[in-house]
């Protein structure tokens, strides 16, 4: 017999309610419970990045993080990076990795993406070398990285006018 | 209306060539694609398999009483269970589940379908086996031994009979007295009189290892019978029509009532080309739940019951004349097969052809055993032996080379393949830009001069060393007809807006097939990407392909579209024509117009006319199949013949640093050329080279699977290590167009290509830097570490 808990939270901007298993991670809530799966499940113990979300500003395996630890906290997925008209970033992350030729099978891409937009929020002037360190956690098996890279410097250039 | 209209005229605008976006892109970075981890169908419930908790044991009992008496579990489903399961696989020497013994650590012995996971995870430490041990054979050498343990003593017919072993691959052994799971014997030519006519002969061990294909995406299954009884699987294959007929065969069921969607899948690499017991468990989970059954492995399932690719431990005898001319290759491998048969055994097809074809070879022998042991079983995987075969072949290149003191680039050059020749082997090479590619690479990584100034420095104070090596591969690039048939089906409408759908039997496994294959259709009939829809993942629509593997879906299935294309285009230029009155050879198709070919004077919008075809009393639809089968050959006996219609070819320059006090190598640059017949997709192809470099990378540098004694100590991404982003080496890439004939559009196939040279060239990287010789992978700091310091392990086997 699981033990429930009921949680409150913002979800890509809207405030919402849970009733969560005790031992669940935010990576189940979301898949199972609210029922978005763009954040995708590759490892389960935070090796791999495929299932990046971003908790009050900070990047997070949700699958190492426990959904009732997203009590009271700001939330944001894949869908809401996504949806969210006033981020210009987030539109221009999302042509960079279609121009560039970013994604090939795309299960890491939703992870990537996600990592990439908080890279940016908190290194603005990184460079080539410390995008590729601020994206090392995400694992990508078919692209060799070079154009997921590319893309994320040249919104970082653009963002700098450069 | 009614004014006259301006008269316009439409340029012509080629795609080929182009950076044109991948079609799916958008979706999945949005994460709304739909794969099959994030399907759910209404009433669904989750299975899970119980496996071995030993590697080599009898099966004394299994007591599933607990776990069916479990609230939530609606199956619990044990050999006794389905006496009517049928050994599946290449050589049909596996049962899905195990009734008489476990074979290795992955064996699957029981399996449940629950409400929820977490039920059925609680169910199946409820089940409780007995198990009695037996001795463990882990290394090949071993299991080849006279008296080993046999692996597989019974033949495995579910009647007692062995009529199983008549199906399948070509030579297997299953039920013999020994654990030799499949050989083969190739020659042309005399060795012995290649050895007599050369000056130098050298021979060597080199021994490669254990790496898994580690696709993002976990392998999954969801099953459902209808209320008639029909199967509908929605399943990762790469090669779904093969796979309703195995199904068919497996499940003893008529084929009609099968069919399988291809959701959008998390990699494939070749992983996908087998059916394994977790999908085959999970349609009999569904049977006996009455249930939509949905099936997910974990990660270190994915590990542990993945397929990888073969283990090979291989010994090359080689010789050339002072002149540089080679003279004779002899070739023993000894294969680990693991415990049961799947497509890593019949890889030496396309060894030998490495081995007997990549230079001009006059007299080659190859003699191969794979051997059964109680290790994870091998699959097949980009490059299919190739990468194992050219760490080999290329490593001897340079050591020939050294032994006459010829530099190893000229070496290469004198032997390479050229044009017009065939091979001993058979194979014909009707466009070869293998000479361009070498020289290419070695131009532009200024490869001569780089070489000799590592190896002067050497010797020189320093930790660091910097060292270049070279290597080049052969695949097949055209299909390879190892099936009755190699083609693919193509089935294409138009709309009365002008919209296309292209129904291909092609899969999409992210290396951008749908792209490349709109691409080809939009060429053929003037149109913009946006007319495209694919539709390419439901056996009950698409036509018939043989599967996404051996590199051939841009070439089999390219031409199949364009094939269709063609016919679509005869048909609107016949209603153009007759509408304006001229010969249709005046016509063409551009911009979405009928136009004038002569002077591109755009006439009338395709889909007024594709309208006024339809809504006439002579009504018709454009709607056209094409069926492509390539111009190749099945090998005959002897493995020979031309098997591809083309060939792809590659020469890779790989730069290391390497770390004399800690053993580190890193790459720092990787200069390609690849013939590839002609640039279709430019952002496509750039990819597929870039990421084929890095899983080559990874297999030469971090990638490791560790067995112990048939245990697997590192299933998760912690102790496997992949390549990451901060390590991956400055790549420039060449393409050579050789305009292949017979490809679409001139192009060759590329998928597995850019993987194959890497350990090679980085083997020979090291030993320019370091002056040691390396002859077993991966690269890892402490193999390097022990071998610059005299403690190099060189692998050894005595050949049958």
């Amino acid at each position: 017999m699981s033990l429930m808990h009921d949680i409150a939270f913002t979800l890509n901007g809207v405030k919402r309610g849970a009733t969560v298993r005790v031992d669940m991670s935010a990576l189940d809530m979301l898949r199972e419970v609210v029922g978005l799966t763009g954040t995708k499940y590759g490892c389960g113990e935070g090796e791999c990045g495929a299932c990046t979300i971003q908790v009050d500003g900070l990047s997070i395996n949700s699958c190492l993080m426990f959904a009732v630890d997203c009590h009271g906290r700001e939330v944001v997925t894949i869908e809401g990076l996504a949806d969210d008209p006033a981020s210009g970033r987030a539109a221009a992350l999302r042509d960079a990795f279609v121009e560039h030729g970013a994604v090939q099978c795309g299960f890491c891409t939703p992870g990537m993406m996600m990592q990439a937009s908080h890279l940016l929020d908190k290194h603005p002037h990184a460079d080539e070398a410390g995008i590729k360190r601020g994206i090392e956690g995400n694992i990508c098996r078919c692209t060799g990285y070079k154009k997921i890279v590319d893309a994320i410097v040249d919104v970082s250039k653009q963002e700098r006018g450069a | 209306m009614g004014v006259a209209e301006k008269i316009r005229f439409i340029q012509r605008d080629s795609l080929i060539g182009k950076r044109i976006v991948k079609m799916d892109a958008p979706e999945k970075i949005e994460g709304k694609t739909r794969y099959i981890h994030d399907i759910s169908l209404p009433g669904q419930l989750h299975g899970k398999i119980l496996r071995s908790a030993r590697v080599h044991a009898r099966i004394k009992s299994i007591d599933v009483s607990a776990a069916r008496a479990l609230p939530g579990v609606h199956a619990v489903i044990t050999a006794a269970d389905v006496p009517d399961q049928r050994p599946i696989g290449v050589a049909r020497d596996h049962l899905p589940l195990k009734s008489d013994k476990v074979r290795s650590q992955r064996d699957e012995i029981a399996a449940v379908a629950a409400d929820s996971e977490e039920i059925a995870n609680q169910a199946l430490k409820l089940i409780k086996v007995e198990y009695e041990d037996l001795p463990i054979l882990s290394d090949p050498r071993d299991a080849l031994k006279r008296g080993a343990v046999l692996i597989h003593p019974e033949p495995h017919g579910a009647d007692g009979s062995d009529e199983h072993l008549k199906k399948g691959a070509p030579v297997a052994f299953t039920g013999k007295p020994d654990n030799i799971a499949m050989r083969f014997d190739y020659a042309h030519g005399d060795v012995a009189q290649g050895e007599a006519e050369s000056d130098v002969v050298i021979e060597d061990t080199f021994q490669l290892h254990y790496v898994t294909h580690c696709c993002m995406g976990v392998s999954g299954i969801i099953a459902e019978f209808d209320a008639s009884g029909n199967l509908l699987m929605y399943s990762n294959t790469q090669v779904p029509f093969l796979h309703k007929r195995e199904f068919a065969d497996y499940l003893n069921m008529d084929p009609a009532r099968i069919r399988i969607i291809q959701p959008p899948i998390g990699g494939g690499f070749g992983s996908k080309l087998d059916i394994y017991p977790f999908e085959v468990i999970c349609v009999f989970l569904a049977r006996a739940a009455k249930r939509p059954v949905k099936l997910l492995f974990t990660r270190e399932e994915e590990f542990l019951a993945s397929p990888t690719r073969q283990p090979v431990l291989l010994t090359l005898r080689s010789g050339c004349k002072k002149d540089g001319t080679l003279t004779f290759r002899q070739v023993n491998t000894l294969h680990d097969n693991g415990a049961y048969t799947s497509w890593g055994a019949t890889t030496p097809f396309v060894m030998m052809q490495t081995f007997s074809s990549l230079y001009r070879v006059p007299h080659c022998d190859y003699h191969t055993v794979a051997v059964y042991t109680n290790n994870p079983y091998a699959g097949s995987f980009r490059g299919y032996g190739n990468l194992q075969a050219t760490f080999a072949i290329e490593q001897h290149m340079d050591m020939l080379a050294e032994a006459i003191g010829m530099d190893p680039f000229d070496f290469r050059l004198k032997n390479a393949q050229e044009a017009g020749e065939v091979t001993g082997q058979g194979m014909s090479f009707k466009s070869c830009g293998f000479k361009e590619c070498l020289n290419t690479v070695a131009i532009r990584s200024e490869y001569q001069n780089k070489r000799k100034a590592n190896q002067a420095r050497q010797k020189a104070p320093g930790v660091i060393k910097r060292g270049i090596g070279m290597a080049s591969m052969l695949h097949v690039g055209g299909g390879a007809k190892i099936y009755p048939s190699d083609g693919c089906g193509t089935i294409l409408k138009l709309d009365d807006f002008a919209n296309v759908t292209l129904i291909t039997g092609a899969s999409e496994i992210g290396q951008g097939s749908e792209t490349v294959l709109s691409q080809l259709v939009c060429e053929e009939l003037g149109l913009p990407m946006s007319a495209l829809t694919v539709v390419n993942n439901d056996t009950a629509i698409t036509p018939w392909d043989v599967g996404v593997h051996a590199s051939r879906t841009t070439f089999i299935a390219g031409n199949s579209a364009i094939g269709a294309a063609k016919k679509a285009k005869v048909k609107i230029l016949a209603a153009a024509a007759k509408k304006f009155e001229c010969p249709e050879a005046d016509l063409d198709l551009r911009g979405g117009w009928v136009i004038k070919a002569a002077t591109g004077e755009a006439l009338i919008d395709l889909p007024r006319l594709l309208r006024s075809l339809h809504f006439t009393d002579k009504a018709e639809l454009v709607m056209t199949t094409f069926y492509y089968e390539p111009p190749s050959v099945h090998q005959d006996k002897a493995y020979k013949g031309d098997v591809s219609a083309a060939y792809a070819w590659a020469t890779q320059a790989v730069e290391v640093e390497v770390d004399t006090e800690t053993g580190i190598v890193r790459m720092l640059k990787v200069t390609c050329a690849h013939d590839v017949g002609r640039v279709l997709n430019r952002l496509g192809i750039e990819g597929q080279i870039e990421g084929g470099v890095v899983m080559g990378q990874g297999y030469a540098l971090t990638e490791n699977l560790m067995i112990e004694n048939g245990v697997m100590k590192n299933p998760n991404f912690r102790d496997y290590k992949l390549v990451t982003a901060p390590e991956i080496p400055e790549m420039d890439i060449s393409f050579i167009e050789s305009m292949d004939g017979e490809g679409p559009q001139g192009a060759k196939g590329v998928g597995e290509a850019p993987a194959i040279c890497i350990a090679a060239a980085t083997a020979n990287a090291i030993y320019n830097a370091t002056g040691v010789r390396m002859y077993g992978l991966p690269f890892t700091p402490e193999r390097i570490y022990r071998a610059l310091h005299g403690k190099s392990e060189k692998p050894s086997w005595k050949p049958l």
